[in-house]
């Protein structure tokens, strides 16, 4: 009972962080604050599938958001014609015969005999390497040289952007899939290496595809689920009900916007958590951690302990998928620039540790309580190097350079979070019942 | 055809940078591979501790720089590497009596430590950019080139030039040393035996009365050690910029994989196999074919199979290659 009643707690703890940052700061800022939690929430449900369900090291979220911000232009944007016109069939031709190579030489791997399959698929791959550049190449040179300021791309489906979430999901799914097949069922720390790898390789991938998605010249203005604020302002009943509420119609226009987004992922979040703690309860969930407590003992009771820890992982990151595509309609952008390892990854990983691991509650918790920390440590950290530096002379080199390096803080601070908490209260703060 | 300058441009484009590189890379995962072997658990604040090492090497040379001391040709940052060493080992060694001996006394299970070394990241991360800041960082001085392009083609009357810059030598030079130092130091020495039998075996080397405090010090103070050359020598080839370093950990982890986690010689045959692959395979070619094959067929691209931005991919493809096939690595590390 207790359990809840710190949960409780806990929770109302973070409505009144954000209600106080509505009060002191702005509206806009909380609900900032809040919709940004929401999605934190949801891949922090994702790390604690594979983590606190399963004890799976993942250190690639980074990679699986990215994969769903990719599915958002993939499915939202409008098709560039005359792009698809000059080198569609290039890209996807090319993009066909490598996916065929691979599987030749997987086959071949299967087929040959020992003694010439090694030559076999070195061949087909070397073959088939070549094969698929002298394809692939200049259909993507024809791709991006189609008005390459505006677009260069292949454009997307143009289909509604709330589709572009499940979709997120399948891509990020697919890759989990790939990665769980070669790094499951070695030890731990191999599996956190090779999500680390391909967490980078997706990044770089989004950056210097420009056929696929831009690269670094971003997609800008994506399809919003959600209406625009300079419509909300033309339209004359809005802005009456924003004077019946005493509110200008700029700041009410922005106000709703961000409100029904928070609507939108709040229902994500709730059904998710919902079918988590399903899970959790269920049969399955509790073969999960047995499998996690004790693997050997789990294998000899007839569980097919890496099938099993496949489809967890592909889950998790699946979730951790379908938020970045949350996050990415949220932005209105995908900007594969800004994808860092420290902010995607392992600020989740914190989240995690922090809120509970094992503890579905506890990770959506400390989604929150984190994110609402990463936002405001800079704050706090400026209130308080000016306080240390208050005594200083005005212009010395000292007083400048801890002015300006308030903003490394917060990993700072992050990282003494989660090294107390792993020390200190290791189940975290809502621990696994 | 021409193989003599087709040589001296393989030379010149790939097998110095690679074999620089991979040096570096060597240094890198002997850190990673010893406190695998020793402490059980892969660092992840690796890269970390070498931006911080580094990062103290760099506010020295800036001190002698400014007060005039140097070694004339060469970079004064050598002469300020022990005070990178002292820093990055102060570092270490407070992390462990703080953070990680804890989990050592617990017998925590591996996964718990990566965890924990993650955190230490975070916090190292911050340190480093909190006193010198995120961006790129030149600290070198002294003579660019042991021989330019220029003289080469003077001195050699070739076509091609063949430039070596000091700075690669001397990171092969250093490497060398520090490599040579070490597996004397553990083959021969007492506390290094008793550091390779800790490693076999932790119960029996605790039976034999060896001090297991001092065997897990002296592990710290060598991957400082080697953390911090192999920081100062990247940052004195390329630049010193924290976030590259913190990237860093992904070849110097293939590097330490790929040759078996936990065996000094697979750390060194790693690196090397990483950088030669990374380089080789993100070079354009087409200078080199040009030369090496007869008239008429040279090609018209660049021959390049992969852009240079792809080249974490290469470190991460031979991994994938090495996990599914080989999982103890090339010379059959350890694996728990």
């Amino acid at each position: 009972m207790t359990g809840s009643l710190r949960g409780f707690f806990l929770a109302a703890l973070v409505l009144v962080l954000i209600v106080g940052t509505g009060v002191l700061q702005s509206w806009n800022s909380a609900l900032l604050i809040l919709n940004m939690g929401l999605v934190s929430a949801i891949m922090a449900l994702g790390v604690n599938l594979q983590w606190g369900f399963a004890g799976l090291f993942n250190v690639g979220v980074m990679g699986f958001v990215a994969l769903g911000g990719l599915a958002v232009v993939l499915v939202s944007m409008p098709p560039v014609p005359e792009a698809w016109r000059a080198g569609g069939f290039g890209v996807l031709a090319g993009l066909a015969l490598g996916a065929l190579t691979i599987a030749a030489a997987a086959l071949a791997y299967t087929r040959f005999a020992r003694r010439w399959r090694g030559w076999a698929v070195a061949a087909i791959l070397l073959a088939g390497f070549f094969l698929y550049r002298a394809v692939f190449d200049p259909g993507v040179a024809a791709v991006e040289s189609v008005d390459a300021a505006a677009t260069g791309y292949l454009g997307g489906l143009g289909l509604p952007v709330l589709l572009a979430w499940p979709v997120g999901g399948l891509l990020a799914a697919g890759a989990a899939w790939l990665i769980g097949k070669t790094a499951l069922g070695l030890r731990s720390d191999y599996l956190a290496i090779a999500t680390l790898g391909i967490a980078e390789i997706i990044i770089a991938v989004l950056k210097n595809e420009d056929w696929l998605a831009r690269g670094v010249k971003n997609v800008i203005g994506l399809p919003r689920p959600v209406p625009y604020e300079i419509d909300l302002q033309n339209d004359p009943g809005f802005v009456e009900r924003a004077a019946g509420f005493g509110v200008d119609p700029t700041t009410a226009s922005t106000l709703t916007v961000k409100f029904g987004y928070g609507l939108l992922f709040a229902a994500v979040l709730i059904a998710l958590l919902a079918l988590a703690q399903l899970a959790l309860k269920s049969p399955w969930g509790r073969m999960m951690r047995a499998i996690r407590d004790n693997e050997t003992a789990a294998r000899a009771m007839g569980k097919d302990v890496t099938r099993r820890h496949l489809q967890v992982f592909v889950l998790g990151s699946a979730i951790c998928g379908i938020a970045g595509a949350m996050m990415t309609t949220l932005d209105g952008q995908l900007t594969p620039g800004t994808y860092q390892p420290l902010r995607y990854t392992f600020l989740i990983w914190v989240m995690v540790i922090v809120g509970g691991s094992g503890n579905n509650f506890g990770a959506v918790l400390g989604g929150f309580l984190i994110w609402f920390l990463w936002v405001q440590v800079e704050p706090i950290g400026q209130a308080v190097m000016g306080a240390v530096t208050a005594g200083m002379a005005d212009g010395t080199w000292l007083k400048t350079h801890l002015q300006e390096s308030v903003q490394h803080m917060r990993l700072l601070t992050m990282g003494v979070i989660l090294l107390a908490v792993l020390r200190f209260s290791p189940r975290g703060l809502l621990p696994e019942r | 055809m021409d193989l003599l300058n087709a040589f001296v441009a393989l030379a010149n484009f790939v097998l110095v940078p690679a074999i620089a590189y991979g040096s570096q890379l060597a240094l890198g995962a002997l850190g990673v591979t010893l406190i695998y072997g020793i402490l059980r658990f892969s660092n992840f604040a690796h890269g970390d501790t070498m931006a911080f090492g580094t990062m103290v090497a760099i506010l020295v040379t800036w001190g002698f720089q400014g007060a005039g001391i140097g070694l004339g040709p060469l970079p004064t940052a050598l002469l300020a590497i022990p005070f990178g060493i002292a820093g990055a080992a102060a570092l270490v060694l407070a992390t462990d009596r703080v953070v990680y001996r804890f989990y050592r006394a617990q017998k925590a299970k591996p996964v718990i430590l990566v965890i924990v070394s993650m955190g230490v990241m975070f916090v190292y991360n911050g340190l480093t950019r909190f006193v010198i800041g995120p961006d790129d960082q030149r600290f070198d001085d002294g003579a660019r080139f042991l021989i330019n392009a220029r003289q080469f083609r003077e001195l050699t009357g070739l076509e091609e030039g063949l430039a070596i810059r000091s700075t690669q030598a001397l990171t092969v030079v250093t490497a060398v040393i520090v490599v040579a130092a070490l597996f004397w130091f553990l083959n021969r020495t007492r506390t290094g035996k008793s550091m390779r039998a800790y490693s076999d075996n932790e119960d029996l080397a605790l039976l034999s009365g060896i001090n297991p405090d001092r065997v897990v010090r002296v592990t710290w103070l060598i991957v400082a050690a080697l953390a911090t050359i192999a920081g100062v020598l990247y940052g004195l080839d390329k630049t010193f910029k924290p976030f590259t370093y913190f990237q860093l950990l992904l070849p110097i982890f293939a590097a330490a994989i790929v040759g078996g986690l936990g065996s000094p010689l697979g750390a060194i045959a790693g690196g090397f196999v990483i950088a030669f692959s990374e380089v080789g395979i993100t070079y354009a070619w087409k200078k080199v074919l040009g030369h090496a094959l007869p008239q008429g067929l040279e090609p018209d691209g660049l021959v390049q199979l992969l852009s240079t931005d792809y080249k974490f991919a290469v470190s991460f493809v031979i991994l994938l290659i090495v996990l599914l096939f080989r999982p103890t690595g090339l010379f059959q590390g350890k694996s728990v």
